[in-house]
C-alpha cells in the first residue's frame, strides 16, 4: 500500500533533487579531474623523457658536428689537446658488459630456476628477499668493496692464474699493481645484473603451466628433462628479455665501474688493464671537464649510451610482449 | 627429451619390456649435477652478499660512534647525513603524487590503446641509467648558470623514483578486490569518490611500501648528487635545498678515490650507516607489503 504524497513530502523531494543535481554536478567535475590529473601525470613521464633526449642530443650537437659518427671510431681521447674519440671507452663497455652478461646471465637464470623449480617454499622465501637484497646495495658501496677488497684478491690470485695460463688470448694481458682493472669493473657489473635477471627469471619459471611440468614428469622425465624441455623452450624469451634489462643495468652502471676501473680511455682490450666504459668516463670527467668540446663530447657518449639503453629497454619490453607467454613476469 | 619429436630409429616396440633404458643413471646423474650447479648458484649469490655486507659491517663499525653520527666533518659527518635526509624526503614528495597518480591513470582510467604507451614510457625511465638522469638535469638547470642545489638534485632522484612508486602502486590496485569497486559503482558513487575514498585507502599500505623502496633506491644513488650536489664540504649542518646539501653517497665516493687510510675507515663507517638504513626500509616495506596482501586476498 502506497501512501499518498502529501505537500511537505513532494517539496523535499524537489529539495533533494535539487541538491543530488547539484551533487551530480560536483561529481562530474571530480571525475573530469581526478582524470585530468591523471592523465597529466602520465603525461608529464613522457615529457620528461622527451626532454632527457632533446637537452642530451642538444649538448652532443658541437661534438657531433666536429667528429661525426666517426667519433666512435676514433680512439685518441686526450682532453688537453682537444682531441676525443670514443673507441676506447666503447670497447670498455661492451668487453665490461659482456662479461657481466656472460657470467651474470646463466648464474642468474640457475637462481631463477632454484628459487622457482627446485626450492622447498620455506627456503625460496628466505633465499629470495637475500637476492633481491643483492640489488638493493648502493652501487657507490659495490664499487668501494670492489676496490678496496676485490681489488687486491684479483691481482694476487685470479689474474696472475689467468694470465699464465691463457695468456695467448689477449683479453688476459699483463695484470697491473693496481686492483682497478676491466676485470674488476665486469665481476662487480656481474654482481649487479644478477639480482635483476634472477628475480625476472623466478617470476617467469614460476609462471609456467604446473600441468606442463607435471606431463613431462609423467612420461618419465627427470627433473632436468623437465626443466630443459618443458620449462627453458617456453620462457626462452622472456629469458632474453631479462638477459636485456640486465645488459641495461650493466650499460648504465656508472659510479661503481668508474671507482674500479681506473678511468683510462686508452684503446684496448686487456682485462687487467685499466679502462673505462661510457658511463663511468661521463661520471668522472663531466664534473670537471675542461673545455665546450670536452663536455659535448661526454653528451655524446651520454646520447650513445641513452639510445643503446633504451633500446635494450624496448626490446626487452617488445619480446615479452610480443613472444612471452609469460610475459606478465616482466611487470 | 624432446616432445612430440619423432625417431625413426628408435620405433615403438609395444613387445619390448617396460624396463628404464640403459641411460637411466646416467640421465639421473645429469640431473643431479644441474641441480647441483643451480644450488650452488644461489648459494654464491647469497654468500656475495654476506661477503658484501659482513666486510661493509666488520670496517664500518671501528668507525661508528656518537660524535661521528652528529657531529660535522673532521670527527663525524651528521651534516651529510642530514643532507641526504633532505634530498631524499624532498625528492619523494616530488615524485609521489605522480607516481600515484600515473598508476591510477593505468589502473582505473587508461583504456587498452592509452595503456600500452604509458607502460612502455615507464619501463624506459626504469631502465633510464641514473647517469643519464644525472647529466640531463645539470644540463637543464646546472650547466647555464642556476650552479649546484640539493633541490636539483631532490629533481633528478624524484625522476629515478617516479617508475618505481608507479609499478609498486600499480602491483598493489590490481589487489583491490573488484567487487568493493562494483558495490560503489552499483551505490552510484562517482568515480573519483570511489577512488579517493575506497580504492586508494585499501591500497595504501602498498603506495607506502612502493614509496619506502624507492627511498631506499634514492638514498644510494651517487650519479645524481655526484653531478648535483657535490662542492659542500660538510663542515656544518645545512638543510637548505637552494644551496648544494653535503650527502652520504658523494662522501664515500670521493673519500673512495683519495688513497688515505683514515678516509677509508670513515667511508666504510658511512656505508655501513647507508646499508642499516637501506636494509631496514628493504626489510620494513617487505613485511608491510606482506601484511597488507594477507590483509586485501583474505
Amino acid at each position: 500500500m502506497r501512501s499518498p504524497v502529501t505537500v511537505d513530502q513532494a517539496r523535499n523531494n524537489t529539495v533533494n533533487r535539487r541538491t543530488s543535481t547539484r551533487l551530480k554536478y560536483v561529481d562530474q567535475v571530480g571525475d573530469r579531474l581526478l582524470l585530468c590529473c591523471c592523465a597529466l601525470g602520465a603525461l608529464l613521464a613522457g615529457v620528461v623523457l622527451v626532454l632527457i633526449a632533446k637537452e642530451i642530443f642538444e649538448g652532443a650537437q658541437p661534438a657531433f658536428a666536429k667528429y661525426g659518427l666517426s667519433f666512435i671510431t676514433s680512439h685518441e681521447w686526450a682532453p688537453p689537446l682537444e682531441k676525443f674519440g670514443g673507441e676506447g671507452v666503447i670497447i670498455g663497455t661492451l668487453i665490461a658488459s659482456a662479461m657481466a652478461l656472460l657470467i651474470g646471465g646463466p648464474v642468474a637464470i640457475a637462481i631463477g630456476i632454484f628459487l622457482a623449480l627446485l626450492a622447498p617454499t620455506g627456503v625460496r622465501n628466505v633465499i629470495s628477499p637475500l637476492v633481491e637484497m643483492l640489488a638493493a646495495i648502493p652501487s657507490v658501496i659495490l664499487g668501494f668493496w670492489g676496490l678496496l677488497i676485490l681489488g687486491p684478491v684479483l691481482v694476487s690470485t685470479i689474474e696472475p692464474f689467468l694470465h699464465d695460463n691463457f695468456g695467448f688470448i689477449p683479453l688476459f694481458g699483463e695484470p697491473q699493481t693496481t686492483g682497478a682493472s676491466v676485470f674488476n669493473a665486469g665481476l662487480i657489473l656481474t654482481i649487479m645484473v644478477i639480482p635483476i635477471i634472477a628475480s625476472v627469471s623466478r617470476d617467469l619459471f614460476m609462471a609456467v603451466p604446473r600441468e606442463l611440468q607435471d606431463g613431462a614428469s609423467a612420461l618419465g622425465s627427470t627433473r632436468w628433462e623437465v626443466i630443459r624441455g618443458g620449462v627453458l623452450p617456453t620462457t626462452a624469451s622472456g629469458m632474453i628479455a631479462a638477459c636485456l634489462l640486465g645488459l641495461g643495468r650493466a650499460l648504465g652502471g656508472a659510479i661503481a665501474v668508474s671507482q674500479v676501473i681506473g678511468g683510462g680511455t686508452e684503446s684496448h682490450i686487456s682485462l687487467f688493464r685499466n679502462g673505462g666504459t661510457m658511463a663511468s668516463i661521463i661520471a668522472l670527467q663531466f664534473p670537471s671537464a675542461v673545455s665546450a668540446l670536452h663536455t659535448s663530447s661526454l653528451y655524446y657518449l651520454a646520447g650513445l649510451l641513452l639510445v643503446i639503453g633504451v633500446t635494450a629497454n624496448l626490446l626487452a619490453s617488445w619480446v615479452g610482449y610480443r613472444f612471452g607467454s609469460a610475459g606478465g613476469a616482466m611487470r | 627429451m624432446r616432445f612430440g619429436h619423432h625417431d625413426p630409429e628408435h620405433e615403438f616396440d609395444p613387445t619390448a619390456p617396460l624396463l628404464a633404458t640403459g641411460n637411466l643413471r646416467r640421465r639421473h646423474l645429469t640431473s643431479r649435477v644441474i641441480q647441483g650447479l643451480a644450488v650452488a648458484a644461489a648459494v654464491a649469490a647469497v654468500a656475495v652478499l654476506v661477503i658484501v655486507v659482513w666486510a661493509v659491517v666488520s670496517h664500518g663499525a671501528k668507525a661508528i660512534s656518537w660524535d661521528f653520527i652528529t657531529k660535522p666533518a673532521p670527527e663525524g659527518v651528521g651534516p651529510n647525513l642530514v643532507g641526504t635526509a633532505v634530498i631524499v624526503a624532498l625528492a619523494t614528495l616530488m615524485a609521489m603524487p605522480f607516481g600515484v597518480l600515473i598508476a591510477l591513470f593505468l589502473s582505473e582510467y587508461a583504456g587498452p590503446r592509452s595503456t600500452r604507451p604509458v607502460q612502455l614510457i615507464l619501463d624506459v625511465m626504469n631502465g633510464l641509467p641514473s647517469i643519464i638522469v644525472a647529466v640531463f638535469v645539470f644540463a637543464l638547470l646546472v650547466a647555464n648558470g642556476g650552479g649546484q642545489a640539493g633541490w636539483k638534485a631532490a629533481l633528478a632522484l624524484a625522476i629515478i623514483m617516479v617508475p618505481l612508486i608507479a609499478r609498486g602502486t600499480q602491483e598493489v590496485l590490481r589487489l583491490v578486490p573488484g567487487h568493493q569497486r562494483e558495490a560503489a559503482d552499483a551505490l552510484g558513487v562517482a568515480r573519483w569518490r570511489s577512488v579517493l575514498s575506497i580504492i586508494l585507502p585499501a591500497a595504501l599500505p602498498g603506495i607506502i611500501t612502493a614509496t619506502l623502496l624507492s627511498v631506499a633506491r634514492a638514498a644510494g644513488e651517487t650519479a645524481p648528487v655526484l653531478l648535483i650536489s657535490s662542492l659542500a664540504p660538510g663542515d656544518a649542518f645545512s638543510v637548505n635545498p637552494l644551496h648544494e646539501l653535503p650527502n652520504v653517497p658523494v662522501r664515500i665516493f670521493q673519500l673512495s678515490e683519495e688513497a688515505n687510510p683514515e678516509g677509508f675507515t670513515e667511508a666504510w663507517g658511512l656505508s655501513l650507516i647507508l646499508i642499516a638504513i637501506i636494509l631496514a626500509l628493504g626489510l620494513g616495506s617487505r613485511a608491510l607489503l606482506n601484511r597488507s596482501k594477507r590483509k586485501m586476498t583474505r
